[in-house]
């Protein structure tokens, strides 16, 4: 197991290398800078703008600038942001937890409801209702997100009044930032009706989050659960007389699920990709509002560090699912 | 009354009739064996028996008893009491049949826990005297072990191990030995011959093997084609095979017939589903076809020792009886 985790390492370094080139790339590549873009309308000093740039270091030659974002990365440092002067990495403490937040109630919602589309739908395949929930998965997975949200915003909160449209929170609630969970802190502080708010706001943007991997883990469930249902095994469980319902949940469930890992996993990358839309879209407070807000500030430390990070977690969240496919899989765990 | 009673049992998946008016008995303590090609649906009789044939599949039956209960009228629930618990199938593929995700113990543990409520100690001590039973060494380490840890054999032990958990009246044995190594088939068969005499249960036998079932069966029914077309009393099947059919197979057991999927002596294969005959189902590869075997359809005929399924059923010599 060890060694099997520093092979992964080892392939690891290579992929930061092109990320950072890409981050940095990128966004040099957008027109415009910080100073400029703070300045805005009003007329620029050409002397004032010389002197902005070289406090900022924007000066100097893209290769040596690139170099000093690469050392001080290296040193653990990604520097700070040039509109807050603030740490980049403790922005990232300090706005993560919401998107954490977002995020794992949508997986919860996407891998709990996907998983059951799937199974029913494998169940009773070729049925009205087979058909009906690969219907609704394919829809779901085409989806753009930007209008998804906004047609569930105008039903449920502009036409029905259910739910709040933007934030985490009422904003009656002052609610003390002790985990950055607002579903935790809410509870642990005590307000009454803080943690129903909480609920509330978070119901809107975990759908419009979670939809499209609920829609890849249906489909993945379903088709899984297809091949595995053919298998002797399952024909061994029903002629001990198990229960339908336990052959399903219990012997080819758990088989079926291994690819089904691999999916959940591979679609938190995509789900960052997502938080970035959803978090704008709902004003949630949260890493992906924070690297769009920074694109059009310029902020290039914020967005360097910030989707370094966010590349970070997805190898790190990638690495989690490989290894937890060896905890299902007895034949993976037995091989290393 | 016999142990099992199977009247006119049919099996179709779509126009296509896999087993076709099957009927046969097995009593207490009797071992039955059944032979015949690879796809003359011995395995669909089985499992339309076991309530294992799933949509599209439709299966019919004039009667379906076993041990005085109505299984053909039956509810699903009642029937899963049965299954597993008094009537207990092991499989040609024992290695693919054991679930990759469980320990052996778990699976065995399962049974007893589904058809005899029993769980904790209790269970496990009848896991490991089931593990002794089929003469597994260490059967303690092998109770935490996962099937990809196991031989064929070993498997096939364990499956064995499983479908006698509760003391079944009846074991079906589906071609059990034929995935595996030459020296284990012998093991493992001596191994289910053993049980069945200890417990006196009823055995269904299917196999290429006709050694193996003349060494230990009682009774055989031969299959062709999804039909019965002889069964017979085991010594006398191997001295006068009433059915052409049956000669055949005869003159061409191999010393141990692994597959046998093709018959040196009759050319051509178990006709499928789309070149059934119209007539009597072997006519086109029987040796001594009649113009009435083209036309007509035969029934089971009685036979001094069985029946048989031809019009001109062989006599002692082995010759057909329209000379
Ligand atoms: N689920 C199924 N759907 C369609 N045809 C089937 C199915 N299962 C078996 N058959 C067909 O039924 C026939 C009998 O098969 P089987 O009982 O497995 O033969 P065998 O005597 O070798 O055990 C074969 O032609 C097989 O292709
Ligand atoms: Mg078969």
């Amino acid at each position: 197991m060890f060694t099997f985790i520093l092979r992964r390492l080892a392939v690891v370094i290579p992929t930061f290398l092109g990320i950072t080139l890409l981050a940095f790339a990128l966004i040099h590549m957008i027109p415009g800078d910080p100073v400029l873009i703070m300045v805005g309308e009003r007329k620029l000093d050409p002397e004032f703008y010389k002197a902005a740039m070289a406090r900022l270091g924007l000066d100097q030659p893209l290769y040596l600038q690139y170099w000093h974002y690469l050392t001080g990365m290296l040193h653990g440092d990604l520097g700070q942001s040039i509109v807050t002067q603030e740490p980049v990495m403790s922005e990232f403490l300090k706005l993560f937890p919401a998107t954490l937040e977002l995020s794992i109630c949508a997986m919860l919602f996407a891998t709990v409801f996907g998983l059951a589309a799937g199974i029913v739908a494998a169940t009773r395949r070729g049925t009205v209702l087979d058909h009906t929930v690969m219907g609704a998965a394919l829809t779901g997975y085409s989806m753009p997100i930007f209008w998804w949200g906004l047609i569930l915003i105008i039903f449920f909160s502009v036409n029905l009044g259910w739910t709040p449209v933007s934030g985490r929170i009422d904003l009656q609630y002052d609610i003390a930032p002790r985990t950055g969970l607002m579903l935790i802190d809410t509870l642990l502080s005590g307000e009454e009706g803080a943690f129903k708010s909480a609920v509330m706001h978070l119901i809107l943007p975990s759908i419009v989050l979670g939809t499209i991997p609920l829609a890849v883990i249906a489909r993945m469930t379903r088709s899984s659960m297809l091949e595995v249902l053919r298998e002797d095994y399952i024909r061994t469980a029903r002629a001990k007389g198990l229960s339908r319902t336990r052959v399903v949940l219990v012997h080819a469930l758990r088989n079926a699920l291994m690819p089904v890992v691999t999916v959940i996993g591979l679609q938190v990358g995509t789900l960052l990709a997502g938080a970035v839309l959803t978090e704008t879209i709902f004003s949630w407070p949260g890493i992906g509002k924070w690297l769009i807000d920074s694109i059009s500030r310029r902020d290039y430390p914020v967005v360097q560090g910030g989707i370094l990070l966010v590349a970070t977690l997805i190898i790190v969240v990638n690495l989690l699912v490989d290894v937890l496919y060896g905890v299902i899989n007895p034949r993976i765990r037995h091989a290393r | 009354m016999s142990l099992l009673h199977i009247q006119n049992l049919s099996v179709s998946f779509g126009a296509f009739r896999a087993v076709n008016h099957v009927s046969f008995d097995v009593n207490r303590g009797e071992i039955l064996g059944i032979v015949g090609e690879s796809g003359s649906g011995k395995s669909v009789t089985m499992l339309a028996l076991m309530g294992l044939i799933d949509a599209p599949g439709v299966v019919s039956a004039d009667a379906l008893g076993f041990d005085g209960q109505d299984l053909l009228h039956a509810s699903n629930a009642q029937k899963r009491k049965i299954i597993g618990r008094d009537v207990a199938m092991i499989f040609q593929d024992a290695l693919s049949s054991l679930n990759p995700a469980y320990t052996v113990g778990a699976q065995l543990m399962e049974t007893l826990k589904l058809h005899l409520k029993l769980s904790g100690a209790a269970a496990k001590k009848r896991a490991l005297d089931l593990l002794d039973m089929v003469e597994i060494p260490d059967a303690r380490a092998r109770l935490a072990a996962y099937p990809h840890q196991l031989s064929g054999g070993m498997s096939q032990r364990v499956m064995i191990a499983m479908a006698i958990a509760c003391n079944p009246k009846l074991l079906i044995a589906d071609e059990p030995t034929t995935a595996l190594d030459v020296t284990v088939q012998a093991q493992i068969m001596a191994l289910l011959v053993n049980l069945q005499k200890q417990n006196d249960m009823g055995l269904i036998l299917i196999t290429h093997d006709l050694a193996v079932i003349a060494e230990v069966a009682h009774r055989v029914a031969v299959m062709y084609a999804g039909e019965v077309v002889e069964t017979s009393p085991v010594p006398d099947i191997f001295n006068t095979p009433r059915h052409p059919y049956t000669q055949a197979l005869l003159t061409s057991i191999p010393e141990h017939s692994k597959g046998a999927a093709r018959l040196a002596t009759l050319p051509g294969v178990v006709p499928g589903q789309y070149d059934r005959p119209r007539g009597c189902l072997l006519s086109p590869r029987c040796p001594y076809v009649q113009p009435r075997c083209v036309d007509e359809h035969p029934d089971l005929y009685t036979t001094p020792g069985g029946t048989a399924r031809c019009f001109f059923a062989l006599d002692d010599g082995g010759r057909p009886s329209h000379g």
